[in-house]
Formats: structure tokens, C-alpha cells, sequence
């Protein structure tokens, strides 16, 4: 993995700043039903290769960020704020 | 061939010509009853159990890469049994029971050492969580002592007992835990189901799965066309990527962990020991070097290498357990690509199309749950029921509420 990030509000900053929770998921309506709900909770794509996921700039801004990363040659490319995304609704 | 003293007695005293190939290197056949898709330590010794067991020996096992080349090799050597809950203990107690024979099973020195496992408490509240487990590990007929600190300084007197943040207080002992020599276990079990006309085929990758009627005809692969009667899915970090051949979506995240060797040292851990208050955990290869490791990376991955801060922050936890690491020199690190499922505990399942079964989710456990994982696929395969130590692995226990969540973390794999 690269040793620096670029942090959409930091620059360009060390990767152990940086916490990662997971993947990025839509969740689903409070009302959305059962299945909706265990898909959410509980499965995942786990795919070979490009990887949307939430990183938490723990040691720097503390602002989410949708990161994309590939999970073969865990290469970083795209990082944006979190909230700048969900605003975009930006979808792979 | 049968391995003894003798056999080696007579091929050392015929120059060695002797020995033959462990194992065949057979051309797939158009059809088994049985396809096993991973020939690491759980696909090969579901192989065997099916073979020796159940009498089912028209198998196939096919492997993308070499046996061995995966988790079964890249593990720390650890077997134990001390699980919490009633879901998971039979289960680990069973696969301890049978590493206990396992060498004279399938006649192979996988040199099973019960050197013991120790787990370090530093608190109160540690100790009485360590008090819980090991009561609920005699309840369920398996040994367990709680040690005090005399008791644990006169085990391994070279511990940080008056570390400022985390004294040592005493561990929790499971003397029938130790080690496995990894690879001989792979080798011993595919050995043992070649010798019972299981066919071993390497470099083969299933490339698709075909279906028609809500059932599973066989499988593509990079050697062909391959039919089965049932298919049997053990291909753990490749897990997910496997199963959406069949349109199957798994409670499953593939993470790396990362394992260490040191250079060799005079023996000075005679055990296997795992501090309290971080994750660590260690033991000393006959060979001398120090084999250890921590947790997890923490983000998904593929690739069997990690990254330096794991590095980092597992030789710290290593050196507040033990000083004397401080200036010890790493030898060899590797990382395996771990099939942590949500609630941390495996699956061991049919799957919603009839003649598939789904054996994953070992998380990092999956190596001393070898025996039984294989021994409890294989009674799942041939009688088309679960075995009763493994009848809580269910995959449908998600979304019907019913975890076994050993560490209480919920659904975050990178936690467990």
C-alpha cells in the first residue's frame, strides 16, 4: 500500500493516520424489510480486485472518507470525503 | 507404501532408491462423485475423512495452485481447544482428539507437540473472564488450569511480570494445546487419500460453475471439464469469489494476516504463549526460531502480504510480553488470506442448491480445526446431515439471529 494518502482535506499524509472500516454500502430504509436488512448486516461482494470502502482519517481531519482501493495490488486511487460522495452519489 | 522405522532402515541401507512419490500426479477423470474445490488442509482432509470414513473414494480434488501453497502453510502451527461457547467447544474438541491420533491415522510425522497453551491475563476483570472460559471448557470435558503468577514465572521466567500497564497476573493453560508441524499435515492427508484412490489435482483452478435444475453437473477449469455428483467448496480466503460461480453471496470478508519467523535461538519458550493485553502469540520451532504473529491487517485483501504499521505493532505487543525480543531479528514474514466471516466462527453447510456444500469462514482459527473441519464436511457430504459438533455452523444462522460470535465483536469482521 502507498505510505502516503492524499487526504481531500490534509494533503498528502502517512497511511497509519488512517483507520479503515469497510466497505461502502447503501444502507437500507429503517422499514426496508428483513432480507434487506441481513444483506446489509451480513453479506458481502468481497471482491478480487477494485474495493469501495470507508476510511476514517483518525489522526488528521477525523472526517470519513470513500476510498478506492484495489484489494489484489492494495494500490489507492480515489479518495474523497465521505459526505462529498454520499452527495454525488457516486457509484461504481 | 507404509512409513515405519524399517522402511527406513532398508532405503537407507539400499542407497535410498526406494521411496516413491507421496502422492500421484493423476489426469482428471470426466466424472467423481465428489469434487472438493481446495486441495489445502481442510479440502484434503475432507478428502481422506470421505475415502476412510464414509467409503466414498471416487474424489477429486482440485487445487489452483500446489498443495500446501496456501493457509495450511502459512498458519502458526497452533492447535488448541479452548473455546467459551457450547456452539464452537465440541466442535475444537473434537479436532483436538483427533490430531491426538492423527499421526498413527494416517501414518505421517506431522510431529503433534502438547507443549501446552498458555493465555496471559493482566487484570481482574481478565481473570475472571479466564476463569469463565476455562469452567465452560471442564464442563464440556476438556482441560483447563488457571495459573497464578508463581505458577506462570516458574513456566517462563523471562516474561515482563512487572510491566507498569500491563502486569502479568497469571494465564490460562490448556496442557493438550501445542503445535503441528504444518505442511506434514497437508502432506499426511493427501498421502492418505491418494493411497485410497482420491486423485490430487494441482494447478487446476475452477474457473466456473455449471448448473442445470437447481443442481450442481460440475465445474470448468483451466484442465477442462470436470462432473461431480456433489461439489464441495473449501476454498477459504477464495471463498466468496468461488461461490459466486453459483450465484452465492457469503457473510464473508477476505482479510491478510501476517506471520512471523525469527532467527534461531537457544530453546527458551517452551510453550505456546499468548499475551492478554494485546494480540500476540508465540512459540519456538524445534528448529529454534521463534514463530509468532498478532492480528489481522484490518482492511480486505487478497494478496498474502501485509503492510510494515502490522509489523510494527505486532513486535511491539511482542516485546511488552517479552523483553528479550527487543533484539531478536525477524528471519522470514508472510501473510495468508484469512475467510473471516461476521460473527467469527465458520459455516460448514449445504447451500440452496442441492448437491453444493460450503465449508469457510475460518477466520484465522482454521488451521488447528483441520481434522474435524475435514471429518465433519466429509459426514455432511456423504450422509447429507451435519455431524453433531458442527451443527451450529449454519449458513443461514445470520439472518435467523443465531451467531456464534466467540469474541463478541458483531458483524465487523476486521475486528475478530
Amino acid at each position: 500500500m502507498a505510505s502516503l494518502i492524499s487526504c481531500p482535506h490534509c494533503g498528502a499524509r502517512p497511511k497509519e493516520e488512517f483507520t479503515i472500516k469497510g466497505a461502502v454500502l447503501s444502507r437500507p430504509a429503517a422499514d426496508a424489510g428483513h432480507q434487506a436488512w441481513t444483506d446489509y448486516v451480513y453479506l458481502r461482494d468481497n471482491p478480487r480486485g477494485t474495493h469501495r470502502e470507508y476510511w476514517h482519517h483518525t489522526s488528521g481531519c477525523r472526517r470519513w472518507l470513500v476510498v478506492t482501493r484495489d484489494t489484489v495490488s492494495h494500490e489507492v486511487g480515489f479518495c474523497q470525503d465521505a459526505a462529498a460522495a454520499k452527495l454525488a452519489e457516486v457509484r461504481p | 507404501m507404509r512409513y515405519s522405522a524399517l522402511s527406513i532402515l532398508l532405503n537407507g541401507l539400499t542407497g535410498n532408491r526406494g521411496w516413491r512419490a507421496a502422492w500421484r500426479d493423476p489426469q482428471p477423470k470426466a466424472h467423481y462423485d465428489v469434487v472438493i474445490v481446495g486441495g489445502g488442509g481442510h479440502g484434503l482432509a475432507t478428502a481422506y475423512y470421505l475415502a476412510r470414513e464414509f467409503g466414498i473414494a471416487n474424489v477429486a480434488v482440485l487445487e489452483k495452485n500446489y498443495v500446501g501453497s496456501g493457509n495450511v502453510g502459512r498458519n502458526t502451527t497452533i492447535i488448541r481447544s479452548n473455546y467459551l461457547l457450547p456452539g464452537n467447544n465440541p466442535f475444537y474438541e473434537l479436532s483436538m482428539k483427533l490430531w491426538e491420533g492423527l499421526e498413527r491415522d494416517f501414518n505421517f510425522n506431522a510431529m503433534v507437540s502438547q507443549r501446552g497453551v498458555l493465555n496471559l491475563y493482566h487484570s481482574d476483570a481478565q481473570r475472571d473472564a479466564y476463569t469463565r472460559r476455562g469452567n465452560a471448557m471442564r464442563l464440556h470435558g476438556v482441560d483447563a488450569e488457571l495459573l497464578d503468577r508463581a505458577a506462570v514465572r516458574e513456566m517462563l521466567p523471562f516474561l515482563d511480570f512487572d510491566n507498569a500497564r500491563f502486569p502479568i497476573q497469571g494465564g490460562l493453560l490448556q496442557r493438550r494445546g501445542g503445535t503441528v508441524r504444518h505442511d506434514a499435515v497437508a502432506w499426511g492427508y493427501a498421502r492418505g487419500a491418494d493411497s485410497r484412490g482420491v486423485d490430487i489435482i494441482q494447478n487446476c483452478e475452477v474457473t466456473a460453475i455449471r448448473r442445470e435444475n437447481g443442481r450442481v453437473t460440475g465445474v470448468e477449469t483451466t484442465r477442462g471439464f470436470i462432473g461431480c455428483g456433489k461439489l464441495a467448496l473449501a476454498a477459504a480466503g477464495n471463498s466468496s469469489n468461488v461461490a459466486a460461480m453459483a450465484d452465492l453471496r457469503l457473510p464473508i470478508e477476505s482479510h491478510v494476516l501476517q506471520a512471523f519467523v525469527s532467527e534461531g535461538l537457544k530453546p527458551f519458550i517452551n510453550c505456546v504463549v499468548t499475551f492478554g493485553a494485546g494480540h500476540f502469540y508465540v512459540s519456538q520451532s524445534d528448529k529454534g526460531g521463534l514463530v509468532f504473529g498478532g492480528d489481522i491487517d484490518g482492511y480486505n485483501s487478497y494478496a498474502q502480504r501485509g503492510n510494515l504499521a502490522t509489523v510494527e505493532h505486532v513486535a511491539e505487543a511482542g516485546k511488552a510480553m517479552i523483553p528479550a525480543l527487543s533484539r531478536v531479528r525477524f528471519l522470514r514474514s508472510w501473510g495468508g488470506i484469512m475467510d473471516m466471516s461476521m460473527d467469527g466462527s465458520p459455516i460448514i453447510d449445504h447451500t440452496y442448491l442441492d448437491n453444493l456444500y460450503l465449508n469457510a469462514g475460518w477466520c484465522y482459527g482454521g488451521f488447528k480445526a483441520t481434522p474435524a473441519s475435514g471429518y465433519c464436511f466429509a459426514h455432511l457430504i456423504a450422509r447429507d446431515q451435519a455431524q453433531e459438533t458442527a451443527r451450529a455452523f449454519r449458513l443461514d444462522r445470520f439472518e435467523r439471529g443465531f451467531l456464534i460470535d466467540e469474541k463478541g465483536m458483531g458483524a465487523q469482521p476486521n475486528l475478530h
